[in-house]
């Protein structure tokens, strides 16, 4: 298969260098380390190689990746959810409604938005077990109807497309507890003002890939992607794990969406949307296989590191900015294509 | 409910069962017992319905009609889980492996082994690997590397140890759905002895087959499934191997079969 065969087979290793390549997101840890080359050579600021610059793209990895690591669990569980991008919208709009429209507390809000989000979530994946549906179809009908209800529930509540004024109550006094979910949530942090969800996304690719590679759980999102009638029949809680799966996603976004509210200290109502796409494109980057059963989490965050050099890269080239959404496609494309040459080259069987 | 001689209730049994997929009858009217520390076999053509009446016995499927029993106590197993928490494992005709997935990691899905206390819950991956491995040379079969995908070893691998496994969390009953069809000679022999072994040491053993050599050598009772339907009940005592062969043939391919037992002969 992989190496020479020895005398006796029992005794024949696969070589070092094939082990790494049979990781699932070598493909994207080479892809990343020439894309941040190729920046660095591009950049006309002399930023992007600094810490300043690096504070800048991980901070637009930082979000994308909170939730592409969540949808890189999801894909390997072998399903979609089209509706993690308009969820960050739902979400910002829902604490910050029950804000300033209901003056419930800043905490209290924050817990039922995850609330909310796990609702959400459970929705999604129990549509999609109980109807057998693709859910491709059901998240996007989800994506569809989440999209009309941020805009209809918030003209409806504040006559506009945007939910403001979370950081003040309507008097102009600071809004008790904001602060301490600012810091919680967008607090900066050095000299070189990273931000915190940096350290959130990084803590959650770190617990991500313990969950997937070192628990139970772990073991059971590979088989309901890989093969959920095997699964089922070997007792695997097939219809559970595809249900904690979606909620785990909604609730990422959910993060997302109370981190950008913190931030903005507003959330307009069309926040998120199109960005479904772009967590699925770190997936599949950091070498998710679309049809499931295989990828990790940690090639989510480097396919989420990846379009955060790209975005704030092509801004430090000094090009038109709108030449990232053709840099993405043309990554997608590469990384999909080395992802299975490598898989080719070193699984041998593998699909 | 169907007893055979014993006084001990029979470990699984079946009364009048069928199963209907639409208007597709694979089941029906069938009526079986497994009794504790046998191996019984049954045997019968392709389409005949015995991966049917295995998926019941292991709750893949609940039947359409009638009544399953375990251990003498009226059953329904909503899924194969329920199954597996009584010790009745299985080996499904299509294995039920993963193939992306390592081949320690099928040998203990849905039985995975953990320590510690949620949420700090892991895997005992080290030990997995290891007893895995053992597990599977007791089976005959050397796997150069756990590690490896399921997808990537040969087919006979491949039932090897989904054989295993279910040898190793069959701690009452144990079925086997034609777990021989992949396999050598040699390894057939294997399986067969591990079948006669784990019935002495006490687990009930349903053997599902087409083969009525390999039920012959280590089975203590034969049923005879054709077309969805219970046609004979054998047992050691009152059936020669000939007899079996005969019946199973039906007549018609008699003669092939005389030939193809003769020249094993
Ligand atoms: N899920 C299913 N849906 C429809 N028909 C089925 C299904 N499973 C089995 N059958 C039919 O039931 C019959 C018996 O199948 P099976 O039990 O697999 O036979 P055997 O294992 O004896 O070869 C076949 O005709 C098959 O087409
Ligand atoms: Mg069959």
């Amino acid at each position: 298969m992989s190496t020479a065969t020895a005398v006796d087979e029992r005794v024949s290793k696969a070589s070092p260098l094939t082990r790494l390549m049979r990781r699932p997101e070598i493909g994207a840890l080479m892809g990343a380390l020439v894309v941040y080359i190729f920046f660095a050579v591009a950049d006309q600021t002399g930023t992007f190689f600094s810490l300043d610059g690096t504070a800048r793209w991980t901070d637009v990895a930082s979000t994308y990746g909170i939730i592409a690591i969540a949808v890189a669990l999801l894909m390997i569980g072998g399903e979609f959810d089209l509706s993690s991008g308009v969820m960050i919208g739902s979400s910002g709009l829902f604490a910050g409604l029950l804000m300033t429209e209901y003056n419930i507390g800043v905490w209290p809000s924050i817990f039922l938005t995850f609330l909310f989000a796990a609702a959400i979530g459970f929705t999604n994946g129990w549509l999609v077990v109980t109807t057998g549906l693709p859910s491709f179809i059901v998240t996007l009908a989800m994506f569809f109807s989440l999209r009309g209800i941020n805009l209809g529930v918030t003209k409806l509540l504040t006559d506009t497309v945007r939910v403001a004024g979370i950081a003040e109550l309507p008097d102009g006094s600071p809004r008790p507890g904001y602060e301490s979910a600012k810091a919680v949530f967008a607090s900066d942090f050095s000299a070189y003002s990273f931000r915190i969800a940096v350290v959130w996304w990084l803590v959650l690719t770190v617990l991500a890939t313990l969950v997937l590679t070192r628990t139970r759980f772990g073991n059971w999102i590979f088989a309901v992607g890989g093969d959920s009638n095997a699964a089922r029949n070997v007792g695997v809680p097939v219809r559970r794990t595809k249900i904690m799966l979606f909620m785990y996603v909604s609730m990422s976004s959910c993060l997302v969406g109370i981190i950008s509210l913190m931030r903005l200290k507003s959330m307009q109502a069309g926040q998120g949307v199109t960005q479904e796409f772009i967590f699925i494109i770190a997936a599949v980057v950091g070498g998710c296989l679309l049809t499931g059963g295989y990828g990790s989490a940690i090639g989510g965050t480097i396919g989420a590191a990846i379009i955060g050099m790209a975005f704030i890269g092509i801004a430090y080239a000094q090009w038109n900015t709108d030449w990232t959404w053709l840099f993405l496609g043309l990554i997608l494309f590469v990384a999909v294509l080395t992802n299975s040459l490598i898989r080719r080259r070193f699984q041998g069987a593998r699909k | 409910m169907t007893e055979t001689s014993s006084h001990e209730p029979a470990a699984l049994a079946l009364e009048n069962v069928g199963k209907r997929f639409g208007s597709v009858i694979a089941l029906s009217d069938v009526s079986m017992s497994v009794p504790k520390n046998q191996v019984t076999c049954v045997l019968g053509d392709n389409g005949a319905g015995k991966s049917t009446l295995i998926k019941i016995l292991s709750g893949v499927h609940t039947p359409s009609d009638g009544q399953m029993y375990v251990n003498g106590e009226p059953t329904t197993f909503g899924s194969p889980r329920e199954a597996l928490d009584m010790g009745i494992a299985t080996v499904f005709q299509d294995l039920a492996t993963v193939p992306l997935m390592a081949v320690w990691r099928n040998f203990y899905l849905g039985n995975e082994p953990t320590r510690g206390f949620w949420p700090f819950k892991g895997l005992r991956t080290k030990y997995a690997k290891e007893s895995c491995k053992a597990e599977l040379a007791e089976m005959g079969i050397d796997i150069r590397d756990t590690e490896q995908p399921v997808g990537t070893l040969s087919g006979g691998e491949r039932q090897a140890v989904s054989i295993a496994r279910a040898v190793h969390f069959g701690a009452n009953v144990l079925i086997l759905d034609e777990p021989t069809s992949a396999l050598g000679v040699k390894q057939s022999g294997v399986v067969l002895k591990h079948i006669r072994n784990a019935a002495d040491a006490g687990v009930s053993v349903v053997f599902i087959t087409h083969n009525p050599h390999h039920a012959y050598l280590v089975g203590d009772n034969f049923y005879l499934l054709n077309r969805g339907q219970m046609m004979a009940e054998y047992t050691k005592e009152n059936v020669s191997r000939e007899e079996l062969v005969k019946a199973m043939a039906g007549g018609a391919e008699l003669d092939a079969l005389a030939h193809e037992l003769g020249a094993k002969g």
